[in-house]
């Protein structure tokens, strides 16, 4: 379960690929956020694109349609991108299990609980209102996980921590299935489930705001010290980190990036577990590097998404959470095969 | 040794306990000594009815089902090396759930109409598990598996199968989407004899034969290099305990639907009870699945009569709890 992660010196890269990474990456992620945003049911070149951001004209349709629609849309996708790859490489690193993913922690199930109960009893509910439930839900389930671990006897291993967390989400599902059919809400639930950008505007991209300055900054402050926990409990100890006040400062990054991603978004499957194992094939194992890359690179994966979300079924949309794990599968079996082990 | 005797007997007890109970719960409850009278053979019409032709056979496939996924499972988390382990990493529910989406996806509704199509889609939901687990072991070969690629490749799969899943039931009409829910939530359905006399023979068969390679178990538990240095051949009993995995979780799947956590967490309670050998660990944890499925099934259709909540989802909220106790108690 616990995986070795191998220090040999073609892992450990240095700083040449980190900043291909940040400047390539940078430069595809504004083409395909200048793509997404001329794609769409009426096409607009990326000359007006560009002129409706600069010099913003109210009594063009086309300006309007870019500014109130399609660019929430690109900037919602690439803070959600980044939140859920920054978070599963922070949970990848505390538990240095290569299988851990936001969700194990009950956020994803704590979240959609708490909408099941908001669609099923208060159906008049706004959406902002849904958005506050399913982000307090996401940070109870969190929070009952992290409880039922430490109450445990022996303390909260990883191990433990992954097993209370997948027992305590499959808890969290089945009461939220029963009441998805008791109350015939299953598929309201379960668009929800799939993941889509469509309903991002600017007041959620405010109250998104604040959530990813904090959760960024504490990810990147715990950056140097989640290097030093991914070498083990042990190692970190004897080095003279806090490893309780690590860990709990990372969890509270994880349940509000991905909460906050969660509530806005949905479920979005496989960029918090992809992501993270490309980019340390990429750029070594230092988490100084792999935050920053990990987040552009869970960016770009999102937005690209959103793009094929859109034209696959055109005019209909295809759930973007299908569609990153669609995208990630192949790369990820991939690696699985090539690195075996290793990942 | 004595503790474990012990533990069978209780659970045996419980098991016989809430059998009886469940033989008289129902939408029409049936009082202890009719109940005993209709076995006996001089019961009225009405009750030989519930009782022979709805509930006995429903509550044998649920001892079934339970037993296999317990099985499937305790295998599973001995040869992957991995407590979260379950059936559903070999792609088993992902894949017989995918085949039933499809298969209620293509006859759009009119498959309610068409009676034999019940019996069809157990047979889907095998084959569909069958596909599943084989592509999954083939992408994981490589000069062998190890186990923890068969993990990886299991968990990429099972996304990909998912979110094919999504995508087609999202396309679905209301209707067809609640039966599919309900379905991938866990739901007894093949309730005949025919469909226990089809499931009855892969448990009779295939349980004992785990049982038979305990000694196997207990020494890839210890990985590959200790296993090959015990002279197991690890590749080929890998293979052979994994298809026997594969056939006992299908054959449950086929008939019991995609109860996901029962596999997971039956193996856990048996190794807290008895430790684990897998001489011991594996009847205590067919005993266990039979017993919390059986339960969860009586629970579930009595529960908010007359409509029945999916076995799966009282699975989920009965175990969970009791595993986490055990979880906290345990170091």
């Amino acid at each position: 379960m616990v995986n070795k992660i191998p220090l040999t010196s073609k892992q450990v890269r240095a700083k040449p690929m980190v900043v291909i990474i940040m400047v390539v990456g940078m430069l595809l992620l504004v083409c395909a956020s200048v793509i997404s945003i001329s794609l769409g049911a009426a096409s607009i070149t990326p000359a007006a694109v560009w002129q409706a951001i600069v010099d913003y004209d109210n009594s063009f349709t086309d300006h309007q349609i870019i500014r109130e629609i399609r660019l929430p849309r690109v900037v919602g996708a690439v803070l959600i991108g980044s939140f859920l790859a920054v978070s599963g490489a922070l949970m990848q690193g505390m538990t240095r299990n290569p299988l851990a993913e936001p969700s194990i922690i009950g956020i994803t199930d704590g979240a959609a609980l708490a909408l099941a109960i908001m669609f099923a009893f208060f159906p008049a509910v706004s959406y902002t209102g849904s958005l506050f439930a399913a982000f307090i839900g996401a940070g109870a389930g969190t929070a009952l996980v992290f409880l039922v671990g430490s109450l445990a006897k022996g303390g909260l291993t990883p191990a433990k921590l992954a097993l209370a967390g997948v027992t305590i989400a499959a808890f969290l599902s089945a009461i939220s299935s029963g009441i998805a059919i008791y109350f015939d809400v299953a598929q309201d639930l379960s668009f929800w489930f799939a993941g889509g950008l469509a309903n991002i505007d600017w007041q959620r991209i405010q109250l998104m705001l604040p959530i990813v300055i904090i959760g960024m900054l504490i990810a990147l402050w715990l950056a140097r010290s989640i290097t030093i926990l991914s070498l083990g409990k042990d190692v970190a100890q004897g080095l003279g980190q806090r490893t309780g006040m690590v860990r709990t400062m990372g969890i509270i990054a994880v349940m509000l990036m991905t909460g906050a991603a969660v509530a806005v978004a949905g479920t979005i499957g496989f960029i918090g577990l992809v992501i993270p194992h490309i980019t340390r094939a990429l750029v070594g194992l230092d988490y100084r590097y792999i935050v920053p890359c990990s987040a552009i690179l869970g960016s770009l994966l999102l937005v690209v998404a959103d793009i094929l979300a859109r034209l696959v079924n055109a005019p209909y949309e295809t759930p973007v959470g299908a569609i990153t794990a669609l995208v990630g599968v192949p790369f990820f079996l991939y690696l699985a095969r090539r690195e075996g082990r290793g990942i | 040794m004595k503790r474990t005797v012990w533990i069978y007997m209780a659970i045996v007890v419980l098991i016989f306990a809430v059998f009886l109970l469940s033989l008289q719960m129902g939408t029409m409850s049936i009082a202890p000594l009719d109940v005993w009278r209709t076995l006996m053979g001089d019961g009225t019409e009405q009750h030989t009815l519930v009782l022979f032709e709805f509930r006995l056979p429903r509550m044998v496939i649920a001892l079934l089902v339970g037993a296999g996924l317990a099985v499937s499972g305790a295998i599973l988390q001995s040869l992957s090396r991995n407590e979260l382990a379950d059936p559903g990493i070999l792609g088993i529910n992902a894949g017989a759930g995918l085949a039933v989406v499809l298969f209620i996806y293509f006859f759009q509704g009119s498959y309610t109409s068409l009676g034999e199509t019940i019996f069809a889609l157990p047979l889907f939901a095998f084959v569909g598990a069958i596909t599943a687990a084989f592509l999954i072991y083939t992408l994981a070969w490589k000069k062998g598996v190890t186990p923890i690629r068969l993990v990886l490749v299991g968990i990429g799969l099972n996304a990909g199968f998912t979110a094919i899943l999504i995508v087609f039931q999202l396309r679905m009409n209301p209707e067809d989407f609640m039966q599919a829910t309900v379905w991938l939530n866990g739901d007894i359905w093949g309730t005949s004899w025919s469909h226990t006399l089809a499931v009855l023979p892969w448990m009779l068969l295939f349980i004992p034969l785990v049982i038979a390679q305990a000694r196997t178990l207990n020494v890839m538990r210890l990985g590959d290099p200790s296993a090959v240095s015990l002279g197991v051949k690890v590749e080929r009993n890998r293979r052979r305990l994994l298809i026997l995995a594969v056939m006992l979780a299908g054959a449950s799947v086929s008939v019991g639907g995609a109860i996901s956590f029962l596999g997971l967490v039956a193996p856990h309670i048996a190794r807290r009870l008895v430790g684990p050998r897998h001489q011991v660990m594996v009847p205590t944890a067919a005993m266990v699945g039979a017993f919390i499925l059986l339960f969860a099934d009586m629970v579930g259709r009595n529960l908010l009569s007359p409509s029945e909540i999916p076995v799966g989802i009282v699975v989920a909220v009965i175990g969970a709890p009791y595993f986490l106790y055990l979880l906290m108690k345990t170091p």
